[in-house]
């Protein structure tokens, strides 16, 4: 699925990862946790192909990321939903623009293909929380509901892997609460569910629902975390 | 078989690109400023293409019309005594009778010498005191006549008379006026370019101004094709839609030009197209549309490869 092998990876003269590792299983839930600035968001970043390894292989898919192309990149994100901390909408565009954007710049755009997707619309926009709010600029939404807007964007296309990235970082408790239960939700349906976050007492509470592993980030390297939570 | 099946998948993927995609459309926002910036310089630029074409087809028709005048024409002088004179006029048009490719010659008479000459000396000119030459206009088969050949008869048989095929003026004057036609055909072509030019920056300036957008389709699988196609599409409606104004009022603006001039006018008369030439500038928008789409693209395609 995508798999890092001895991956290194700095900016300028820092090296922020070093020799690193990593296959994340199919259907696995992965925590991926350390301090702010240890090379989180840039791990993240590997894995979708938004920046290549400086050294060791990353495979997406099975093709190394080094070798493929941008429009293999590009069509390896249909099976990657990616979640950020700074959600990026089209902010011309509605919620359900921006989350069926997926499905439009795929091209399935016939009659049929666009009413499937206003039905899945429907229930997606229902298990986000967001049927309200469906005709609304993402300007005009709250930062818990950008974040679910997100979610809902980067698994309409029914993707084999979500990575998130701080999902919660601008949103209160109870509402990361409920972003991870989705996220759960979606792991439970067989999706692999990569989750980066500094918030450990979230990761507890997942924990409670879910076969997480927490992989921390230490060093340039990755531990798994085990006990201390 | 093979052309008849690779044209029609061009025009059928041309027509799919103008009908476009009305969500994939609206991925890029509108951008005010560089849609009306675009749509005016495709305008000015077809307008004046319109008037370049104009010029270059008046020249083209100029150029031709002296051409044919210049092969066709030319007039024999014969300077003598007194009298020398009307035996030498008599050699002269006997050897015009036996020369290869003389239609028909013609002595001007003195009404007609003092007509031409009323312009500069005035009507009350004494004719008959001024020992002026004699003139014979004769017409010619520039395929057959050889006036070379008739000079050394003239020498011979007329010392007095002189061949002037027009070609000391008229040479010249065609030169000129193929040469404006050139220069018509260039313009049209430089106007080409700078709206190639023009497109090319307005697409760069969207690009930049969208790298945001950009960003979004590229996280969400958007192809670069997919992205350059968004914007490409928009700037050849706008590039169309301005040359269609442009050559409307370049047209309306020749239609409202002192006209009438037939084969006989003078060149600023004859700037108004003629017959079947007045379809021509309606082919100035599909050609702006087809420039804007070839720069727009180039410009796209680079870009997104230069951004990350």
């Amino acid at each position: 699925m995508i798999e890092l092998q001895d991956v290194s990876y700095g900016y300028g003269d820092t090296t922020l990862l070093s020799g690193l590792s990593l296959e994340l299983a199919p259907g696995a839930f992965y925590f991926l946790t350390g301090p702010s600035g240890v090379g989180k968001t840039t791990l993240i970043k590997l894995c979708y192909g938004e920046l290549i390894a400086s050294q060791g292989v990353v495979r997406l898919f099975g093709q190394d990321a080094r070798e493929m192309t941008r429009d293999d990149v590009a069509l390896t994100r249909r099976r990657i939903g990616v979640v950020h901390q700074e959600c990026r909408f089209l902010d011309h565009l509605s919620v359900t623009e921006n989350v069926a954007l997926p499905v439009t710049v795929a091209g399935r755009n016939t009659p049929v293909a666009r009413q499937r997707v206003e039905s899945d619309m429907e229930e997606l926009l229902g298990w986000v929380g967001l049927k309200g709010h469906r005709d609304a600029l993402p300007p005009e939404l709250s930062g818990g509901e950008r974040q679910r807007a997100a979610l809902a964007r980067a698994v309409i296309m029914s993707p084999d892997v979500i990575l998130a990235d701080e999902p919660t970082g601008n949103i209160d408790w109870e509402m990361s609460l409920r972003l991870l239960t989705l996220l759960v939700e979606l792991n439970r349906m067989g999706k692999t569910v990569l989750v980066a976050t500094h918030d450990m007492n979230l990761i507890r509470q997942v924990k409670k629902q879910v076969a997480a592993r927490v992989l921390r980030i230490t060093g340039g390297q990755l531990h798994l975390a085990g006990a201390d939570l | 078989m093979n052309h008849t099946a690779s044209l029609k998948n061009v025009t059928r993927r041309a027509v799919d690109f103008l009908m476009g995609d009305a969500q994939a459309d609206r991925v890029v926002p509108p951008t005010g400023f560089t849609a009306r910036l675009t749509i005016l310089a495709a305008a000015a630029m077809a307008f004046l293409a319109v008037f370049a074409l104009a010029l270059s087809l008046a020249a083209g028709r100029l150029a031709e019309r002296w051409g044919d005048a210049l092969a066709g024409s030319a007039t024999i002088r014969i300077s003598a005594p007194a009298d020398q004179m009307e035996p030498q006029v008599a050699a002269v048009l006997e050897a015009l009778r036996t020369t290869p490719g003389v239609i028909s010659a013609r002595l001007l008479d003195q009404d007609e010498q003092s007509a031409l000459l009323e312009p500069w000396f005035g009507p009350d000119l004494p004719l008959d005191v001024l020992p002026l030459p004699r003139l014979i206009e004769i017409e010619t088969d520039p395929e057959i006549f050889d006036p070379e050949g008739l000079r050394n008869r003239l020498a011979g048989e007329a010392p007095g008379a002189v061949l002037d095929d027009h070609a000391t003026w008229r040479t010249p004057l065609v030169r000129a006026a193929s040469r404006l036609r050139l220069l018509g055909v260039f313009t049209v072509l430089i106007i080409g370019a700078a709206t190639a030019m023009i497109i090319a920056l307005a697409t760069s300036v969207a690009l930049a101004a969208n790298a945001q957008v950009i960003q979004v389709l590229r996280l969400v699988g958007a192809l670069d094709a997919y992205i350059a196609r968004a914007f490409v599409r928009r700037f050849t409606l706008r590039a169309l839609g301005g040359a269609a104004l442009g050559t409307a009022l370049g047209v309306l603006a020749i239609l409202v030009l002192p006209g009438g001039a037939g084969s006989g006018g003078s060149f600023l008369t004859g700037l108004r197209f003629q017959g079947v030439q007045w379809l021509l500038p309606f082919t100035i928008p599909p050609l702006a549309a087809l420039v804007a789409y070839f720069a727009a693209s180039a410009t796209a395609r680079v870009t997104l490869r230069r951004s990350t």
